[in-house]
This record gives C-alpha cells, structure tokens and sequence, in this order.
C-alpha cells in the first residue's frame, strides 16, 4: 500500500493555473472525519478529476469548495486569496458552481421553473417566462436532449432529471463547475454529448472538477487525476502519466474485475416469465414495454442493456407491482402473480431495487438499521411484536454482506456516502430472501470495489438457484457476471446475445453510436 | 474492506444516539418540570397530588385525542375532524343512554353501557374509516378531507340534539343501564378512570409504535410513501387504519368528556384538535411525518394542560391562558426547526 503524498503537492506544478485550492482541509461529523487534511487543486480551463472509493470524502470535499459546508479546519484559495464561502449563493457569487450528486430539484415545478429557481429573469411585469423559457430550450438543445422546459420535473425519467440538473448549473454561467457523478443515471451517447459540452466549457476557460465512479468513461476527459481514500489524498498526477489501473490501485489497493457468469451448474425451472407484456408510457401516448417476451430460469443472470427511455424500468417496475400492464402476463414460478400487490409479490419471492433510491428506495427519516430490514419484517416479527435480537442479527449481517460503511444500524441514513446508500438498498431486498430479483441500475453511484463484491454477492447467490435480472447503461457491466444479455429498444428486444459477445456488439443493437 | 463495516462499535453508538433522543424528549420534559416549579411557587394549592389527579384527569382528554393525532401526523397526513368526532360521539352516547326509540315496533330501548360504548366507538372508526378512504382511496388532501368532516360531524351533532344538551347520562337502575359516570368520576386506587384509560392507551400505542410491524410501517410510509410501498409495506391500509384509530381515539375522548360532565352538549370539543395538534408538535413531532413518539406526544399533553390548569388556579384570565399556550407551541415549533434543520443541513 502506498503511503499519502499530499505533502509532495500538486502546486509543484508551475505551468498550468490554480483557480481554486484547498489546503489542509478536514471535516468532522462527530466522530466520523471525512477528510483528514486535503490539498486538493483546480486548474483553469481543464478538467480536474476526483477518484476515490464510496465514503472516500469526496463529496465532501467537493461541497465544501462550494460553500455547501464549511471546512472543521484548514483554508479555502480563490485566485490567490483565502476566502470563507458562508453559503452557496455565496460560491455562485464567486463563479463556483456545483451538480450535485443527489438531484436537488423541485419534483412539482417545470423543468424551466427549476433552471432559473432563485435566479428568476426580471421582466417589466414580474418574471420573463417567456425569456426563460427560450434559454431553456437553448441549453436543452446544447445538451441535445428532447425534454419540454415546461414538463413537470417529476414527470421525467431519472436520467432526464440529471440532464435537468446539469442544464441548470450550465445556466449559472460558473468559471468553476464542480460535477459530483453527473452521469450515473446517463447512457453513453448521453454521456458523450456531456463530454462535448465539457470540451467547450474548457475551450471557454471554464475549470471543471469531475467526479465518477465509470473510471474508463472518465478517464476520456481528465486532465489532472486525484484520488482520495478515506480522507487522505493518496494519489496525484496528470492525466499522461495515468492509466486505468493507476486509477484503482491507488483508490483500493488492489486490481479488481467485475467478475464472469458463475458457471458449473445447470438452471432450474423458469422462474420469471414474462408473455407479450405490454406497459403505456407513463406521458399517455404510445407503449413504453411493447409486447414483450422474456424468461429468467433459477440460476440464472440476464442483464438488460439500453438507452434511456428504452422501457427498462417501466417493465421491471410492472414485474413488481408497480405498474399495471394492459396486456401479457407475469408468471413467478409458472404462477400467474397479475393479482397481487407489490407486498404479496416480495412474499412470494420476487423483488425489485429500484433505480432512484432517494424517492424509492430509502425512508430517510429512519436509521441505516429499519431501512435495512424494512422489508423484512416479517422475518423478524413473532406473534404481534417484532423481536429486536433477531431484526439486530439479520441488520449486522446485511452490513457485513452489502459492505456498508457506516457507524452503525443506529447512524442515520443521510449521513452515508452516496454509494453506501445505495448498498443498502441492495442489502434490503437481499434479506427477503427472494428467489427472483431485479436490479434497476444497481451499480448507481458504488465504487469499483463494491461493485465488484455487488456482482459477487448476486454470482453466489445465484449459483444458490436465485434468478437475477439487472440493467445497466455501462457496457462493460453487461460482460461481467450476465450469462445472457438482452439489448432494449423502445420497449422490445431489439438482440440478445451470451456472454461472449463484445462490447461493439451490443452497443450497435441498441441504437447508439460508440463512445470514441 | 475490512474496515468498511462499523458493526462492532454499534453498541457504543447506540447509547450516543438516545442520549441525543433523551434530549428531543427532555425539551417537552423539561418544560413541563419549569411548569410545575413556577405554578408550585405561585400557588400554595398546585404541588399537591389530588391536584396533579385532577389536572391530569383533564390532560386525559387531549391526551387521548394527541394519541390519535400522533398516529395521523406520523403517517404525514392530520385530522382535524377529532374535535368534531369528540362531540358527536358525546352526543351520540347521551341519545343511547335516553333510549333509542323504535318507532315500527313501538319500543324503547335502554341499550347497556357496555353496548353505548361499544357502539360509540364504532361510530368514532366509522368516521375515520371514512376520511381514511377519501384520502388514501380518492386522493383527497388530509387536511381538505378532515376539514369537511368536522363540519359534517359538527352537523350531526347538533342535527341529533336540535342544538340542545343531553343531561342526566346516569342512567337508571330499574332500566338496567347505570354506570355511565364511573369513567369519568370513579377512582381506581385513589387514580380518576379516565386518566388510567389515557395510560392504558399510551402504553398500547407506544407498544404499537416500537414493537410491531405496524409500527414501523407507519413510520416508514410517513418517512417516505413510496419507497415504503416499493419495500412491501400496505401503504393505503396503514392509512386508513390511522385515520381509523385516531376515530376511536377521539370517540374514547368524547365518553370519557360526556362522563366526567353527566352530560353531552353538541358543542363540546369545538377547536380541541388544535390543542390536540399542538401537544403532538410540542412533544417533538415533525408535521412532514415519519419522527416523533408517544413518549414525547404525552408529555407535549401535559405541558398543554398543566399550564392551563395552572393559570387558572394562580387566577390569570383566560385570554391570557391562550396567549400563553399560543407562545408555548410556537416555541416548541421553533426548537424543532432547529433541530430538523440542523440534521438536514449536512
Ligand atoms: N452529514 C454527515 N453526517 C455524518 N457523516 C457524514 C455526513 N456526510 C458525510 N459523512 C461521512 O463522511 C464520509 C465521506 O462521505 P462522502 O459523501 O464525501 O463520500 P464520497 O466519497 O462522496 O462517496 P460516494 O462515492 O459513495 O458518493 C462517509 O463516511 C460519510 O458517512
Ligand atoms: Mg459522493
């Protein structure tokens, strides 16, 4: 393991312009330090990139050169001077702006009314609507993405809500645009298209920091690389010296792969079967899942690969009970479950992680602990009462089992990194002990590392006879541990492939164009 | 990745975190302690335990109506029929216990106690199952549901009673249905009935809330409904058991109001759900729903009742009795933003 060199510091480098610096920054949260004394450097016009495990600090940090937080100790360096961001109006003041990791938007307003919140353009009569709105469709169009600026944000996909999100912060004009994983919930053209617009920002002389957990996707646009692992800044260099496995060595240690299909025993039975299912589009018009045919034998892990918009979640969300199908049918273990509500099909063995885990997948009110065993109450509940001991045993070993680092069932669920709260989403549906589950982008926002064990936890669990079935937009996700690979278009399945197959394959029978 | 699991220092963090759960529920506790060191300064006639009975016999009858509204407010939603449903149920008693008349068959029937009880809090479920529907089955707003019931309830009461006063509830011997007044004027070792039923149902409650499924589907579906729901919890039958509950709550309310006066006016619990609201928010609860606890709800009762009981027997006038509670709660409040917003500001 390599020892910090924060103190060999990147301001060693003359050539290129630091706009924004932190020094020796640390940040408590009661006992938990965060950060444990970050130098950390933007260059002017290029892109800064943040590596670094879920729970490593760099949202942290990066909230912190955003006036979002204030540092426990250590200085702040704009152009030179030191200075105290007391709020973020403050930071956008100063030209620095952030997307957040976790969409902040207003799920009730439009899409316009949430790119000018707080900013609203004054007209002679109130707000200039009008004005808003063109400026709205420009930055839409900029980001090449069909959205309506006067569609209610709630009614958008997740990942047009991070388009939304991302067009807002374009919108503030900032010189220093910070990006905590703008892309988790992007497919790669959407992607490209964002790294376009990185291209003429920079061009522009706009500094970027980035931060992503898709290292190869990342790597495309970084010029300077800086890893952080648990509070401390282990690693920094620029881009030409750095590779891939530079990258995730320094963030965990070791090298690590996604894994290949578990092999060595046969499926059992079909265990979900799912017959011409068709799913409306949640805007009334047309059919987001188009008579679909898809059948998962016990044992046995298909990945669903496709665009934004494809019908992947829409036919997982129907699978669950979420949505209503006008036709087809799903069958659980040759059962017809078209009756039953979403309890009664977690009961029966079949669950769903769903995609957005602040609206869907965590009760924020409650501990790391009750989320985790939310679903499983049952399992714990003996006559009328549940039992502490046995709901205390199943929340240890989910934590053990998922990785979540946390400071126990007790800690509260915003307080985990973006990636372990996503975990714990897992880990919940996990303890049901189902016998089919789908996972709708399960890899959202988690670390290589945890990635890693993700796909290894549902490779064992499958060879126990568990039928998986997940999404993904990152292509080198559908050739890990997926035995069969179903590319989504517009609702129907456009190829399948098996696992042998390349990555240029499966991206041609989705629709899209390869990311160079 | 050893070190990514903290399970082994869990027990340490526990005693932390209820500590800090000590203090959220400490802020109502020491209020209350403030209320009755200064009311026992000012008055000769307050620290006495015969006083304290008698004030937590009026306590009963918000706290029992606050037990209710804490079941509402943490599944997100509020009802603000309890006061109405309090005085219908009244009346609805005093119309039993006078005889229901049976025009076809000539008759009059005296139904027992046990049977107006029962029948009354049927009535109380049958309100709430009603605003339970309408809002968790037609989407109604909680509030914009709970209002129209108030009317409705209010309505009836006053329909049934012609606007008049149900006195003499304590029935006669020869007809078999005596016993009316124990709940509200009986002891039991020395402690009034009604303040035992308002124990018995915290206790339930608190039970309900900490150690069932129930439980924590409650807290979770006002956390977040639709997470809940994707987790498997019944989101629409949590709700309308709530409403439910808080129904019956507020009818137990409005017999044990009716018996301590022997009599039932159609009027009676008019703007109660207000102090109702106000003992929950005062006990730490967080109108969003998804936080706050018996334990904290019941003392936000007391700290309501002792203080007025308190201005009364110090001789304050009554405006100035709602000056003060208006001040009181608007502390509270403020002191849970600060908190809530603390733990949001990360
Ligand atoms: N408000 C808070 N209260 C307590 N602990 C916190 C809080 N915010 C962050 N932490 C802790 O600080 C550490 C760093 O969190 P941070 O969100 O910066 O991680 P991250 O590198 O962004 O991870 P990820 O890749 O999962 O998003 C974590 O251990 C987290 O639990
Ligand atoms: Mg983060």
């Amino acid at each position: 393991m390599q020892a910090p060199i924060h103190n060999e510091a990147p301001h060693a480098k003359p050539e290129s312009q630091v706009v924004l610096a932190a020094r020796d920054v640390t940040k408590s949260f009661g006992a938990v330090r965060a950060l444990k004394g970050v130098n950390f450097d933007v260059h002017r016009g290029q892109v800064t990139t943040l590596f670094g495990e879920n729970g490593a600090g760099k949202s942290t940090l990066m909230k912190i050169l955003s006036g979002v937080q204030k540092p426990s100790t250590g200085t702040i360096i704009l152009d030179g001077e030191p200075v105290e961001l007391d709020s973020t109006t403050d930071a956008q003041e100063r030209g620095i702006c952030i997307i957040h990791q976790e969409l902040s938007l207003a799920p009730n307003m439009t899409v316009r009314d949430n790119i000018f919140m707080g900013r609203e353009i004054r007209g002679k009569f109130g707000v200039d609507f009008a004005e808003e709105e063109r400026q709205t469709r420009k930055l839409l169009e900029e980001l090449e993405e069909d959205i309506d600026p006067l569609a209610k944000v709630e009614d958008l996909r997740l990942g047009q809500q991070q388009i939304v999100e991302i067009a807002r912060a374009l919108s503030v004009d900032a010189r220093i645009l910070i990006m905590d994983e703008p892309t988790s919930a992007l497919s790669a053209s959407e992607v490209e298209v964002l790294f376009k617009v990185i291209h003429d920002l920079k061009a522009r002389g706009v500094s970027i920091v980035y931060i992503s957990h898709h290292l190869e996707e990342a790597l495309t646009i970084t010029d300077h690389a800086v890893v952080l692992r648990d509070g401390n800044m282990t690693a920094y260099a620029p881009r030409s010296e750095i590779d891939l496995e530079w990258i995730v060595f320094n963030m965990v240690g070791e090298n690590f792969d996604l894994g290949s299909p578990p092999q060595g025993y046969e499926f059992g039975a079909p265990a979900l079967s799912i017959e011409n299912l068709c799913v409306p589009s949640h805007t009334g018009v047309g059919l987001a899942v188009d008579h679909m045919d898809l059948e998962v034998k016990a044992g046995e892990i298909v990945c669903i690969y496709g665009l934004m918009g494809a019908g992947r979640t829409e036919l997982m969300e129907c699978a669950a009970g979420r949505l209503k199908n006008t036709e087809g049918s799903v069958k659980l273990h040759g059962h017809d479950i078209s009756g039953l509500s979403i309890a009664d099909r977690i009961n029966a063995g079949l669950v769903l992680v769903p995609e957005d885990r602040q609206r869907d997948g965590l009760v924020q009110t409650m501990t790391v602990g009750k989320n985790l065993s939310l679903s499983s109450i049952g399992n714990f509940t003996k006559g009328l009462f549940t039992n502490h001991k046995a709901e205390d045993q199943i929340i240890e070993e989910s934590i053990r089992d998922v990785t979540v680092k946390t400071d126990g069932p007790h800690a509260a669920i915003g307080s985990l990194s973006g990636g372990n709260q996503q975990k714990v989403v897992i880990g919940k549906m996990l303890v049901t002990d189902p016998t089919v589950i789908m996972l709708d982008e399960p890899s959202r926002g988690i670390d290589i590392g945890a990635k890693a064990e993700v796909f290894k936890l549902l490779a064992e669990r499958a060879k126990q006879g568990l039928a998986v079935v997940y999404t993904t937009s990152e292509v080198t996700e559908c050739l890990s541990i997926a035995h069969r690979i179903i590319v989504m278009r517009r609702g129907q399945i456009s190829a399948e492939f098996s696992h042998d197959t390349t990555k240029e394959a499966i991206m041609a029978a989705s629709g899209e164009s390869l990311v160079a | 990745m050893a070190d990514t699991t903290a399970s082994a220092n869990a027990p340490g963090k526990k005693s932390n975190v209820s500590i800090g759960k000590m203090l959220l529920e400490g802020r109502a506790f020491f209020a209350l302690i403030a209320i009755i060191a200064i009311f026992s300064f000012l008055s000769d006639n307050y620290f006495s335990l015969n006083n304290f009975l008698i004030m937590s016999n009026h306590v009963a009858i918000f706290g029992l109506l606050a037990i209710g509204m804490l079941l509402v407010i943490l599944n997100g939603g509020i009802d603000l029929s309890v006061g109405s449903v309090l005085g219908l149920s009244g009346v609805f008693a005093g119309w039993l216990m006078q005889g229901v008349e049976l025009e076809s068959m000539g008759v009059i029937l005296y139904p027992p106690v046990w049977a107006v009880v029962i029948l009354t809090l049927t009535l109380g479920a049958f309100v709430g199952l009603i605003n339970g529907i309408l809002i968790s089955r037609f989407n109604v707003p909680a509030f914009v549901a709970t209002l129209g019931s108030l009317y409705v309830a209010r309505g009836a009461a006053l329909l049934m009673t012609n606007g008049l006063t149900y006195n003499n509830l304590g029935g006669k011997a020869e007809l078999g249905n005596t016993g009316f007044d124990w709940l509200g004027f009986n002891r039991i070792a020395n402690v009034p009935v009604g303040v035992i039923i308002l124990a018995i149902v915290a206790v339930l409650t608190g039970l309900v809330l900490t150690r069932t499924a129930f439980g924590r589907w409650l807290y979770s579906s006002g956390g977040n409904e639709r997470a809940a729901e994707l987790s498997g919890v019944p989101t629409a039958r949590v709700k309308i058991t709530v409403y439910v509950l808080s129904g019956i709550c507020a009818s137990i309310a409005g017999l044990v109001l009716s018996s301590q006066l022997t009599s039932a006016g159609p009027t009676a619990g008019t703007t109660y759900e207000l102090t109702a609201i106000a003992a929950v928010v005062i006990g730490g609860a967080a109108l969003t729903g998804g936080r706050g606890g018996i334990l904290g709800t019941m003392l936000g009762a007391f700290v309501i009742g002792f203080l007025s009981d308190g201005l009364v027997i110090i001789g304050v006038s009554s405006y100035w009795q709602t000056v003060f509670t208006g001040a009181v709660i608007v502390l509270a409040v403020l002191l849970n933003s600060i908190q809530y917003g603390g733990a949001k500001r990360r």
